[in-house]
């Protein structure tokens, strides 16, 4: 559904290109995970979807047509970008804030829909975030504010979800929440692209794995095809081991310890 | 905001114009009053209410209005609490105008456009300087360009009054306290065309506004412009800042107070919020210049301390509710 092919973009005044040619799909119906170390060029990825990052060549289209032609809000009532970091400047309550998923669907001086109603209720519901709804934004956990956050994209609407780093600083249960929301999304049938650095997590739950590298592709395709110690070891630049979990059965990848570094394992 | 809310806002401002015309040296009733603007009091009634005190009440609304709506939409799309109007610096390039103008032994009728030409130039230089620093006009390479800005236009100020003679020194400073007792219909006409304009062409930014709240990626998320919007909020929200400058010199802390008054009663789109700092805004100017007057006849104290002296209290019993 969204479409990102041989993309280049390069941040104004870097000669380096942050983005060297990178193509990828991400379908409806299905989580698509890309990874990559610091400075891969995950984030420059969702910047450039949202116009945040000028494109130097190639394109990025949603159901075959080129975002170019579309206006942002055109794009936005499509596509939801839940971001890598957010900082609400004024007080408003989880309310109010999942309410401003719904800004693309408005007018200048458009009011709030039933329908515009309905689906910011929907999609506080499905966070569970009932009972903090009239909460301000200000008061709530780590936690607690992802979820927040999560529940704005849904409002927004459209047949994709995009987020960066969902997981960072969670702890384990908020973080696990966040990825089967994730594969519930994709269940539903929108597309899902996801960034993230929890490799293991990413093998669990995503349907395909893209891994970037200094602004390119090293590696796309199945879990299978990319959890291998030999493609990560080369963009990690860390020894590492890729077993089969054996309660769950997941590839899992276990970062080694350098030798020289100490004796304890 | 409820109904209620703005009921009350709206009526409280329609009282404070109807006490700005009332009190003054000569105490007028409701009555009297209503009779001068209607035209049916004697000469000097009529005079002094309609002629004086109600274009300086008109001058001070506009004012407030103007500098409420302004910090409200600064404070929005810079996500800086304490962003206000002159923050781009509009205040030091109006007083570097204003001052030249007097030190010159211009006309006064001159200093207004002197003023708002100064300030007009002082925003564009740091919409400039932060445009070639980053390539775009970074909220915070903006603020430190308009505080760099600000202070180049001070040293200029103390450069030009260093040499000045005592009664232009003088001049200059009773302009830089910012009054509207020297009220003209002309002046007060085109600050009104430049808070009526400028105000609706900030309000067609306030759902663009909600969201830059976010943050500028998450903004363009939700399918805002961010850098064009941003630039004609810079815009916009200076140049009605720079007429208010122009018409009324230096009144602080209208711009910084207000909007924060106006989201601990309950504003929190920016629509409303928006909307109800210029209203704000301008009952806190009004009731300022009453005191201004009022307090020690003949003596008129300067507006600009005591917007400030009123709306200081004000603020504190609001931060009290807060969050």
């Amino acid at each position: 559904m969204i479409a990102f092919a041989d993309v280049r973009a390069r941040y104004p005044r870097q000669q380096h290109l942050a983005l060297g040619g990178v193509s990828l799909d991400a379908e409806r119906g299905s989580v698509t995970a890309v990874v990559g170390p610091n400075g891969s060029g995950k984030s420059t990825l969702i910047r450039a979807l949202i116009g945040r990052v000028p494109l130097a060549a190639g394109t990025i289209s949603i159901d075959g047509a080129d975002t170019r032609t579309w206006s942002r809000e055109a794009i936005a009532r499509r596509v939801a970008v839940v971001t890598q970091r957010e900082e609400t400047t004024f007080p408003m309550t989880v309310r109010e804030y999942v309410a401003l998923g719904r800004l693309p669907h408005r007018g200048t001086w458009g009011r709030d829909t039933m329908q515009d109603r309905a689906a910011v209720d929907a999609a506080i519901a499905r966070t569970g975030m009932h009972a903090l709804a009239d909460r301000s934004v200000h008061q709530l956990s780590g936690g607690e504010w992802q979820r927040v956050r999560f529940a704005r994209a849904l409002a927004q609407g459209g047949d994709a979800l995009v987020a960066d780093e969902p997981t960072t600083f969670l702890d384990i249960a908020h973080e696990m929440a966040v990825f089967e929301l994730m594969r519930s999304v994709a269940a539903d049938g929108h597309a899902v692209l996801m960034v993230s650095h929890q490799l293991n997590l990413v093998a669990r739950f995503a349907d395909r794995l893209v891994l970037l590298h200094d602004g390119r592709v090293a590696a796309a395709g199945t879990v299978n095809d990319v959890m291998r110690p030999e493609i990560l070891e080369q963009v990690y630049e860390w020894p590492v081991l890729v077993t089969r979990d054996a309660a769950i059965g997941a590839l899992t990848l276990v970062p080694l310890r350098k030798p020289s570094t100490s004796s304890r394992s | 905001m409820s109904r209620s809310h703005w009921t009350m806002l709206c009526l409280a401002l329609l009282a404070a114009i109807a006490l700005a015309l009332a009190i003054g040296t000569i105490g007028y009733t409701p009555a009297d009053t209503w009779r001068a603007l209607t035209g049916q009091a004697d000469a000097t009634t009529t005079l002094v209410i309609r002629e004086l005190r109600l274009r300086r009440t008109i001058l001070a609304a506009l004012l407030g209005a103007g500098l409420g709506i302004s910090g409200a939409a600064l404070q929005g799309v810079l996500r800086n609490a304490l962003a206000e109007p002159y923050l781009l610096g509009v205040s030091g390039g109006a007083a570097v105008g204003a001052v030249l103008a007097v030190v010159a032994g211009m006309s006064y009728a001159f200093v207004p456009i002197a003023a708002f030409a100064g300030a007009a130039l002082a925003v564009a230089l740091a919409l400039f300087v932060a445009h070639a620093a980053h390539g775009r006009a970074d909220p915070r390479v903006l603020i430190m360009a308009g505080v760099v800005v600000g202070a180049f236009a001070n040293a200029a100020i103390m450069i030009l009054l260093a040499n000045a003679s005592e009664s232009r020194v003088r001049g200059a400073v009773w302009w830089m306290m910012g009054s509207v007792a020297d009220a003209r219909w002309s002046e007060t006409a085109w600050l009104g065309l430049y808070v009526v304009v400028g105000g609706a062409v900030l309000v067609t930014t306030a759902r663009s506004l909600d969201a830059i709240a976010l943050g500028e990626d998450s903004a363009a998320g939700l399918g805002v412009d961010v850098d064009r919007v941003s630039r004609r909020i810079y815009l916009t929200a200076s140049l009605v800042a720079a007429a208010t400058v122009a018409a009324a010199g230096l009144v602080g802390f209208v711009g910084l107070v207000v909007p924060h008054i106006v989201r601990r009663i309950g504003a929190s789109g920016h629509r409303t919020l928006l909307v109800a700092s210029a209203l704000m805004g301008a009952l806190l100017t009004v009731l300022a210049d009453i005191v201004a007057r009022a307090a020690m006849p003949p003596t008129e104290l300067p507006l600009g301390a005591i917007t400030a002296v009123v709306g200081v209290p004000f603020f504190l019993a609001t931060l009290r509710r807060l969050t």
